[in-house]
């Protein structure tokens, strides 16, 4: 299995690539339909999906919902699919509920298979170098604050040395 | 003064020439006529981009007097392809959830 690759190719990308030992309808319907969805597309460990719902045609719309199941908190996003090449290319937009870089972005999933493997290639398109700089920025913040957060308790944790 | 700071290395790493540069310089210290050896572009042009580079903290100058020549300061951009890693270890666990899908369907479908 080949490590999952992520690029800046342009100043307003990301790009992420991956291969899966399956072939592209599977990872196709793993994107696409919401009872799959669910199983994998979760982000940090104690996050759930929800809400999901998929309306998977030209013009259709999206709308996820993660739950952090400890605290409660939600994180929703959406967006409208604007090109459908069932099994090998998926566009749509995304916008999250609350702003944390400017505008919207373009999310390409590109699905090349070779010998039963699919090459998975998914790119994401800011509307500005702002925007996907803010991207990167709260990134670095989050991971920041989450290690001074594991410091924090860390410290908690550990008698005071005397 | 940390964001700032990653403004700049983030703004510099933004142009194609200067990410070819460090790519360089990664295969070891160049003189910046080395540098523009291989870019259709003056030497001056490639001395303004060594510049963004120098002021994020990138790159720096060696001491020998004539060359010049320019060397990768490493640190700095670990710092900026650290969020690169952290954005691939979220996605990392959502794929490995996914692989264990996707290894489920295939059974269910030559069932």
């Amino acid at each position: 299995m080949t490590r999952l690759k992520v690029t800046t190719p342009s100043d307003r990308e990301i790009a992420m690539t991956r291969v899966f030992d399956a072939p592209r309808e599977l990872v196709f319907a793993a994107h696409t339909k919401p009872d799959l969805v669910k199983r994998w597309l979760l982000g940090p460990p104690g996050w759930s999906l929800p809400v999901c719902e998929i309306d998977l045609r030209v013009g259709g719309k999206y709308r996820w919902v993660w739950r952090n199941d400890s605290d409660g908190t939600t994180m929703g996003m959406g967006g409208v699919y604007r090109e459908i090449v069932a099994p090998e290319r998926l566009v749509a937009t995304e916008r999250f509920d609350e702003a944390w870089y400017p505008g919207e972005a373009l999310n390409t999933l590109i699905l090349v298979e070779t010998n039963g493997r699919t090459t998975l290639t998914q790119t994401m398109r800011y509307e500005s170098k702002d925007a996907r700089d803010a991207v990167m920025k709260s990134g670095m913040e989050k991971g920041v604050e989450a290690s001074y957060d594991r410091l924090a308790q860390l410290l908690a944790a550990t008698p005071a040395a005397r | 003064m940390y964001n700032r700071r990653l403004d700049a290395t983030f703004a510099a790493l933004a142009d194609s020439t200067r990410r070819a540069i460090l790519t360089r310089l990664a295969a070891g210290e160049a003189s910046v006529a080395e540098l523009a050896r291989p870019f259709a572009m003056s030497q001056p042009a490639i001395s303004k981009h060594l510049k963004v580079l120098e002021r994020a903290g990138l790159i720096r100058r060696g001491r020998e007097a004539q060359r010049r020549p320019r060397r990768l300061e490493p640190k700095r951009l670990g710092e900026a392809t650290a969020w690169l890693e952290r954005y691939r270890q979220l996605w990392e666990g959502n794929y490995r959830r996914l692989d264990a899908l996707l290894q489920e369907l295939k059974t269910k479908e030559t069932k």
